[in-house]
Parts: structure tokens; sequence; C-alpha cells
């Protein structure tokens, strides 16, 4: 039995579903995040557990017990909110302080793990600041202790690092990743950054319009997506439509047009078809430039993005724009409007049947 | 060369006049306010100056006021138990209303910060609307509400009760002002109510607090400061209220700004109307000026 369980959790707005049958188990001490765009319904799906929404259908349970109609100052999860929502006319200590008090917790053991959880955080120094007196990092490692000072059976974190720059997200991503590790405490995040997501949970669950569309290991996800809208929202992507013109056990031949065949491997169990419309998918860091005349498809280079640690080029080749991205190994890049052939290795290509919602 | 020909040109004159800095860079501040100070000194400072110099004139009752110095108005108006009635009367009203406001009006403010829109703004238009209907009209309202056949006293008439004696009371007057004054207080609540974050009351419940907790230990602190700029509204104004006083406190429940009316009109003894009027002000700046101090001292350092 998994720790926390939804089961088909719908919420609906009188005709529209901002969430619908939404099930997922996440084992204890698990990171799990809910990937997806704005308005797929991933931050109502932490409210309903949060019990700050109601539940339309479905259920929740935590630990065995059913949680669905639990009021949400009875349920004791840990919540860390987007604008972290501290109490502004408290200090950091009486902020942490705040939920043990409402617990009942006494003086002498509150103090105790106020600085506790205040020194995992690393924010000791500041117990008796203000939250306006913070910088914005500072207030979220403030929002993250209180939440984990009541040592919730559940920490669920809404679009924690969305208000953070880039620089210091990433070093919280990291932190936020250490401190979970160290607690063991059941994470749920919620976030539209597929990077976060990849980086720090154990397993992503990628959300689209209100529903699940796939649930997995971020390298699986990444590696393995199983429909066009996981492909492209995680990560960037190439998609060549075509027709399955063989069939075998363990690959398929897809004809892409203008005489080129695509060969991707399956996996063991799906089952294609001759004739099903299908996409490949292949991931810009897996094709290779080469030489002209050589590779599968020769291709013209049309513009080129340097990114540091990589380039990014758009080429055009004769199944369309293509986008291909090769290390930056310190030598001079291929320059734009150069011809050029393109290879790739043919276990780097999935195939991904046409969706319905393509 | 080229540099002079372009400056000659038309379109450069534009350029140019934008790098130079704009023209209220060379005025000082101090000629800039000049104007708003000249219209402050005439209309404000210059008729209270001269009120101030009146407290100091000796009433003749044959000839009027003379020309003196000496304080024997303020020494009437602080030991005579009969003015020492009036401003303890004023400010009680004051405190009064201040408190009944505080108790209706933050309550009020929070219900219709909780409400969703079309209801929000129908009803932010109710509390507004007395803004719009004229004092007096308001206070004959409340004089035709409250008198001995009024409506009011027909209903208590229904279960063989009354009448009353409802109209010419402190209670008339303190209902009228916390009517008029309601919107005073609703504002600025119903304005630091739009700075709370609106996941704050979400965050202590999930820290187990319970509704009543939260209200109390999470939303009351952050709307202090509006409850606070509130109450000195209302009391400040309150406090020197002239026409709802007037009307419904009749000849004898005077309070300052009417015995004000009555010294300057009635008995045309100016100089102990000025002096009314002067004690007036400065208890109003000190009360308030306390109050401030002593409660924005709390939250300055974590509201701001």
């Amino acid at each position: 039995m998994s720790f926390l369980v939804l089961d088909k959790l719908t919420k609906a707005y009188g005709d529209l579903n901002a969430v619908s049958d939404v099930s997922l188990s996440v084992e204890k001490g698990e990171f799990v995040s809910l990937l997806g765009p704005s308005g797929c319904g991933k931050t109502t799906t932490l409210q309903m557990i949060a019990g700050f929404i109601d539940v339309t259908r479905g259920r929740i349970s935590l630990d065995g017990k059913d949680l669905t109609h639990v009021r949400p100052n009875k349920r004791g999860l840990g919540v860390v909110f987007q604008s972290y929502a501290l109490f502004p006319h408290m200090t950091v200590a009486q902020n942490v302080g705040f939920g043990l008090e409402m617990r009942g917790v006494g003086k002498a053991e509150c103090a105790e793990r106020i600085r506790e959880t205040l020194a995992l955080v690393r924010l000791d120094a500041l117990a008796a600041r203000y939250p306006r007196e913070l910088s914005g990092g500072q207030r979220q490692r403030v929002a993250i202790a209180r939440a984990l000072v009541i040592k919730p059976p559940v920490l669920l974190l809404d679009e924690p690092m969305s208000n953070l720059d880039a620089k210091l997200r990433e070093e919280m991503q990291f932190e936020l990743r250490g401190i979970q590790r160290k607690v063991g405490t059941t994470t749920v995040m919620v976030t539209h950054d597929q990077s976060e997501a990849l980086s720090i949970s154990d397993r992503v669950v990628v959300m689209e319009a209100g529903r699940v569309t796939q649930v997995d290991s971020p390298y699986r996800a990444y590696e393995r997506p199983e429909n066009r809208f996981v492909s492209q929202f995680i990560g960037k992507a190439n998609m060549l439509a075509g027709k399955v013109t063989e069939a075998r056990h363990n690959e398929v031949h897809v004809d892409l047009g203008h005489d080129l065949t695509g060969i991707a491997c399956i996996e063991a169990g799906t089952v294609w078809r001759e004739g099903d419309t299908v996409t490949l998918c292949i991931r810009p860091e897996k094709l290779h430039l080469c030489a002209v005349g050589t590779g599968r498809l020769s291709a013209t280079v049309t513009s080129r993005f340097f990114l540091g640690s990589q380039w990014l080029y758009r080429v055009d080749t004769a199944i369309g724009e293509v986008l291909v991205c090769s290390q930056n190994e310190g030598t001079e890049p291929v320059a734009e409007g150069a011809t050029v052939g393109i290879d790739w290795h043919r276990d780097a290509v999935r195939v991904i049947q046409e969706a319905s919602h393509g | 060369m080229a540099s002079t020909i372009e400056s000659a040109g038309p379109e450069n004159s534009g350029a140019l006049s934008k790098d130079r800095a704009p023209w209220h860079a060379f005025v000082p501040p101090w000629l800039m306010s000049l104007p708003a100070f000249i219209l402050f000194a005439v209309l404000v400072l210059t008729p209270l100056a001269m009120t101030v110099v009146l407290t100091f004139y000796r009433f003749d009752p044959a000839s009027g006021p003379i020309a003196a110095f000496q304080f024997g108005n303020y020494l009437e108006v602080l030991t005579d138990s009969y003015y020492q009635t009036i401003f303890a009367r004023t400010f009680g009203i004051a405190i009064l209303t201040t408190l009944l406001c505080v108790a209706i009006g933050a309550p009020e403010a929070y219900v219709l910060y909780r409400m969703r829109d079309p209801w929000r703004s129908m009803f932010l238009l109710v509390i507004l609307a007395p803004l719009l209907v004229s004092v007096v009209v308001r206070a004959f309202g409340w004089s035709m509400l409250l008198n001995t056949g009024g409506i009011v006293n027909q209903f208590f008439g229904l279960f063989g009760l009354g009448p009353y004696k409802l109209e010419y009371t402190t209670f008339a007057i303190v209902i009228a002002l916390v009517h008029v004054m309601l919107p005073f207080m609703v504002i600025p609540v119903w304005t630091s109510l739009q700075k709370l974050d609106p996941q704050v009351e979400n965050a202590a419940l999930s820290l187990m607090a319970s509704p009543s907790t939260t209200l109390r230990r999470i939303v009351l602190p952050q709307i202090a400061p509006g409850i606070l700029s509130g109450s000195l509204m209302v009391f400040g104004l309150s406090a020197s209220a002239f026409a709802i006083p007037g009307l419904l406190g009749g000849r004898r429940l005077k309070v300052a700004a009417t015995a004000v009316y009555d010294e300057f009109l009635g008995s045309l003894n100016w100089p102990l109307g000025a002096t009314i009027a002067i004690l007036l002000l400065i208890a109003n700046l000190v009360i308030m000026i306390t109050y401030y101090r002593v409660l924005e001292r709390r939250y300055s350092r974590s509201l701001g």
C-alpha cells in the first residue's frame, strides 16, 4: 500500500474539469513532481491534497486513512506556497514556531526544534529578523523551515522556486533535494519548470489539460516519452511524421517521405502495424553534424545559437527544419549557411503513435 | 565642423533637449511648492492665527471683543464645570463612535474582502453610499426615525412599549455618527486587506490553526495599521463634528463644536468661542499623535 494515494481525483468548476481522474501513488520518502504548463491542473491537484479546494469526485488517502473530506487544519501537512505566505508581523523564529504552538508543543521543545530546523536551512543567524528584512532566497528557506518543523507526513511545494532568479533557483534546487534526503519527508512538488522537475525528483507526473499523461522517472520520461506532449514539454525534440512500412518484433521502419526511412527501436509489448501513422521523436543532442555526403540526411545550417556548453543549430533538410545540439568542444562551430550531413544512432529514435491530442 | 552644422538642424535640437536635464531640475523645490504654500497660508494659517489672537481678547457684553493679552478665557473654559462637561461629552462620544466603528467596520471590511465580484462591488457601493448624501439630510433622516412619533417608537408601540425619548440623546448622536463615519473605517481596513497575501490564511490553516485562531493571530495583526488610520480619521472627525450633534443633540446636549457655534453666533462672545475651538484642536492633536505614536511603533518594523 502506497503512502499517499490519489484515486481518480476530479475537480469540476461548472462544466469545466480543472482536474480529471488523476490517480497517483506516492511511496514513503519519495519526491514526486507534478509537471505541466500553466492551467494544466497541477496546482489544483496540490490544493486538493492540502485541503484548500474541495474534491468533486475521487479519493485522497494518506497512510491508509481517508483524507478526502478532512478540513485543511486537521490534515497536518506541510505546505510551501509560491508566494511563501510568511506571516509578516512575526519574526523568523515566530513564523517557524507557529505550527508547533498550534500543536501545543511545550516551550522548551519548541525553542529546540525551531533552532534545529533553522540550522537545517542555514538561517540560525536570522531568527530575530522579520520577513521583510530577508532576501527572496532566505524567505523561501523560512517557508521550508516552517513547513518542515512540524515533521509533516507529506510536504507539499507549490512552485517553490518560481520567484527566485536563475542562479539562486539552481542552488535552492540542490539544497531542497539535500534537505529532503536528510529529513526523508514524502514530498509532492508542483512546477512548470521541466529542468527543475527532472533534476530533483524521483518521479515526474506530466500533466496536460487536467489529466496525467505520463508518470515516470525523470530519465525515462526524457528518454522514452510516451506521447507527443511529453516529448515536447520535457526537453526539445524533433518530431518527424511518417507511416509504418515494416513492423518487426523489436523495431519499426517508418517512411518519412523523400525516400527516407527512419528505423526506431520499440519496447517489448508494444505492437505497431504497417500503415499506422506515427511520429518519430529524436532529441537534438542525439543528432550529429557530419561531412557533406555522409550521414543519413543532407542539410543546410540556417542559424546557430551559442548556449555556453553547447551549440544549437537550426538546419534545413528535405523533411523540414531540424534542431541539432552539439557539445561546445572548444573548436570552431559550423558556420551558418554551410552544407552538412546529419547522422544519428538508430537507438536514439523513439516512435510515438500520432496521439489524439497531437 | 560637422557637429556645428548638425546642431543647427531642427531635429537635432530636439535630441539635445532630451540630453539636457528637465526644467524642474533647475527650480528649487521650495519655489515649486510656493503656490500650494500660499494657498495654505491664506486659507488655513491666517484664519488660525487670527483665531489664536482672538483667544487673548477680553469680552465686554456691551461693546464686544476688546483687544487685550490675557488668559482669562482659557481659565474660564478650563475651570468651569459647564465647559468641562462639554469636553468630556465630546470626547466620550468620539471614543464611543470610534470603538463602534472598529467593531462594525473591521468585520464588515473582512466580509467584503471574502466576497466574490458582482457582490463585492455592490456592497462596497452600499458602504460608500452614506458619503453621497448630505450630512444634514442624514441627520434629519435619523431624527425622523428616532423622534417620539417616529418609526422606531411606533415599532416599540406594537409591543406596548415606549414611547422612549431617543432623539436629543447621546445615543442618537452616536448612532448617527457611526453611520456617517463607517466608510472612513471600512476603506483603510479594506486597503490593508488588499495587501494581505491571499495564501497567508491557508498557510496558517495548514499549520493546524483553527479558522478563528487564523483570524485573530494572522489576519487581525496585519490589518491593525488600517484599523489605526481608520480610528484616527473617525475620532478626529467625530470630535469636531458639528451638524449631527447640532441637529440630533438639540439645544441642550452640546458638544465642543456646537458650543463654539453658540458662543460665536448666540452670545457673540467671540474670544470665548475661539478659546474653545483652539482647545478642541489642541486636545484632538494631542490624543491623535499619542495614539499614533504608541501603535505605530509596534508595527513599523514588521509591516512597514
